[in-house]
């Protein structure tokens, strides 16, 4: 790396060379745009590249910067999930369905990236309509792990962490609906943030479960998702779910110790069940919290253990309805038929994948007729109770920590049966159930299970509700006192040179 | 819970998705499996307990009924997969 390859450098230091112009935008755009044409061959992150899109935003942005604005993301490469809406841009969902749908507007979260002056530079793989753990539930194209390309990177919002991993952006955005930025981050050697639930406006982000998505950052430093999350957080009037909160911003509030934190190890998650290695790094992990003085306590979360059939129906039941919208009538794929109802039925089973499909028909049977209290409610009266242990163990103590997956990155058609991928969020649902903020960072490599270059893994946080700014201040401290992500390169091509 | 097996013809037909018979009889298998795992909730006692529908504090929402810019209609029909002027076209939905 020199100091003149700008795709090396996060969105901290790209804003800080394009405000102080020591950079342009557009050198810095067109560096990226080249990394995308070197790299993404064999990684295949992005869905679409905005080649055009992005040097017009550059250049907007290298305007304003002349005119003596100063912008907190300026000429920052910013990979977007095809699960978020982007003006006159293909918006796929990785889906069959919406694979040439073009979106006539443009997210809140995307559109505020912008407005802070990041660059579009494309729009990234995901699971298809973000229902996956692993990216290979896309319809539409194959993302490979940049530290190890017969590896999946984690879903769903894998292109995202992928193109952040792989130096194709500096910002990538990921939602998170029960793991789904937490996981690839972890997967990537990535820092992966999902906010409060709320945070973040949910308009024109393409819903899967309404109760549980939210948007948020994966950066290769816990200062550059401040940096954006400070960018994407706030009350916005198109989401009525959104939080009509004042937002405390986070990158002022980064702090290099742990002193007068109590963090909470959680009881029930026994890290030997995850293998030798994992668990010794995550125990070195807890070590080095206390050792950047942080007070250990242990807490329990009895119901955690639940958080996944508790998710399994909600989740589906959400997605059921939300995604009875794709039938072929306003947009979309459609399939014609001998009337209207035999076009739905025909558009919708050539739109939707597998796991979309078993995902709205868990959801369709959860909330009929019969099954609706013994089902839906239940899993909404389990859900109240996960948040309540949370409550509890929030009394003792100011954050959580644990493990962000129960594995490292894994190959592809690892996982056949359904639930053994779904098994991949057991430590990060209960979070999403229970709506709090929670992010991934580095914790250390792993060569288990028989891996061939060592792979990382991530250490989850998690706050209170609202208390981002602790969360993303404390992640700061471990980062910057262990250094792991900086122990290894992507294993590319293009870094074999 | 009930340990019905589940009629996949019936909520394919409720999901509005034609399945053939090999998807018929995957997701039977799949739905059935997954449907054992979910029924460790069966083990919570949730008799007392209120149901979650949302996690943080809200409450009603309002913002005044005026008319406000919306998506351009020539921009949105660009979109749809068939169309009639200024309508989308689907076909026949009432008999003659």
């Amino acid at each position: 790396m020199t100091n003149d390859d700008w795709t090396e450098h996060g969105a901290a230091a790209i804003a800080a060379a394009v405000n102080g112009r020591e950079r342009s935008a557009a050198e810095v755009t067109r560096a990226t745009l080249a990394r995308v044409r070197s790299v993404d061959g064999e990684v295949g992150a992005y869905l679409s590249v905005l080649d055009d899109l992005a040097m017009v935003h550059a250049e907007q942005v290298d305007g304003r910067i002349a005119r003596g604005e100063r912008l907190p993301l300026a000429g920052v490469p910013l990979a977007i999930k095809d699960n978020m809406c982007l003006r006159g841009t293909r918006t796929t969902c990785a889906s069959k369905i919406l694979e040439e749908w073009v979106a006539p507007y443009t997210a809140t979260a995307v559109a505020r990236m912008l407005e802070a002056g990041a660059v579009p530079i494309g729009k990234t793989n995901c699971d298809e309509f973000a229902m996956g753990s692993s990216c290979e539930n896309s319809a539409l194209g194959i993302t490979r792990n940049p530290y190890d390309l017969q590896r999946v990177p984690g879903g769903s919002s894998g292109g995202s962490a992928a193109a952040v991993a792989a130096r194709e952006a500096a910002v990538g955005l990921g939602s998170d609906t029960g793991g789904s930025i937490r996981e690839p981050a972890a997967f990537c050697n990535l820092v992966g943030f999902k906010p409060t639930y709320g945070r973040i406006s949910r308009y024109g982000l393409i819903a899967f479960a309404s109760s549980l998505d939210q948007i948020g950052p994966l950066t290769r430093t816990v200062e550059d998702a401040a940096l954006a999350y400070d960018v994407m957080a706030g009350h916005d009037p198109c989401d009525a779910t959104s939080i009509q909160r004042d937002v405390e911003p986070a990158a002022f509030a980064l702090r290099d110790d742990l002193k007068g934190l109590r963090i909470g190890l959680v009881r029930e998650f026994d890290t030997q069940a995850l293998g030798a290695q994992s668990d010794e790094l995550y125990r070195a992990a807890y070590r080095d919290l206390e050792l950047l003085g942080a007070e250990l306590v242990e807490v329990s979360l009895p119901t955690a253990e639940y958080g996944l059939a508790t998710y399994y129906l909600i989740a589906p039941a959400e997605c059921s309805s939300n995604l009875a919208r794709f039938d072929g009538v306003r947009y979309g794929l459609r399939v014609p038929g001998e009337d209207i109802r035999a076009m739905y039925d025909n558009t919708r089973a050539a739109g939707f994948g597998p796991e979309v499909k078993r995902r709205i028909l868990i959801g369709t049977y959860a909330l009929s007729s019969g099954y609706y209290d013994a089902y839906y409610v239940r899993a909404q009266k389990a859900r109240t109770l996960i948040a309540r242990d949370f409550e509890r163990a929030f009394a003792q103590c100011d954050l959580i920590a644990c493990p962000a997956a129960s594995c490292p990155a894994f190959e592809f058609n690892a996982k056949s049966d359904p639930y053994s991928m779904y098994l991949m969020d057991y430590y990060t649902i209960p979070m999403s159930l229970a709506g709090l903020p929670a992010l991934s960072v580095p914790c250390g490599w792993t060569t288990q299970g028989g891996a061939t270059v060592p792979l990382p893994i991530g250490l989850q946080l998690c706050a209170p509700i609202f208390a981002e700014r602790l969360l993303l201040g404390a992640a700061h401290a471990y980062e910057r006192a262990t250094n792991h992500a900086l122990a290894r390169r992507p294993a590319l091509t293009a870094e074999r040179v | 819970m009930k340990s019905d097996t589940i009629d996949i013809r019936h909520v394919a037909a409720l999901a509005r998705i034609a399945l053939t018979d090999e998807e018929i009889e995957r997701f039977s298998k799949e739905l059935g499996d997954l449907l054992e795992h979910v029924r460790a909730l069966e083990r919570l006692d949730t008799q007392s307990v209120a149901a979650t529908a949302q996690v943080v504090e809200s409450r009603n929402v309002f913002r005044s009924d005026s008319p406000r810019p919306c998506l351009d209609r020539e921009e949105v029909l660009e979109a749809a997969p068939q169309r009639q002027g200024g309508f989308f076209r689907v076909p026949r939905i009432i008999a003659e």
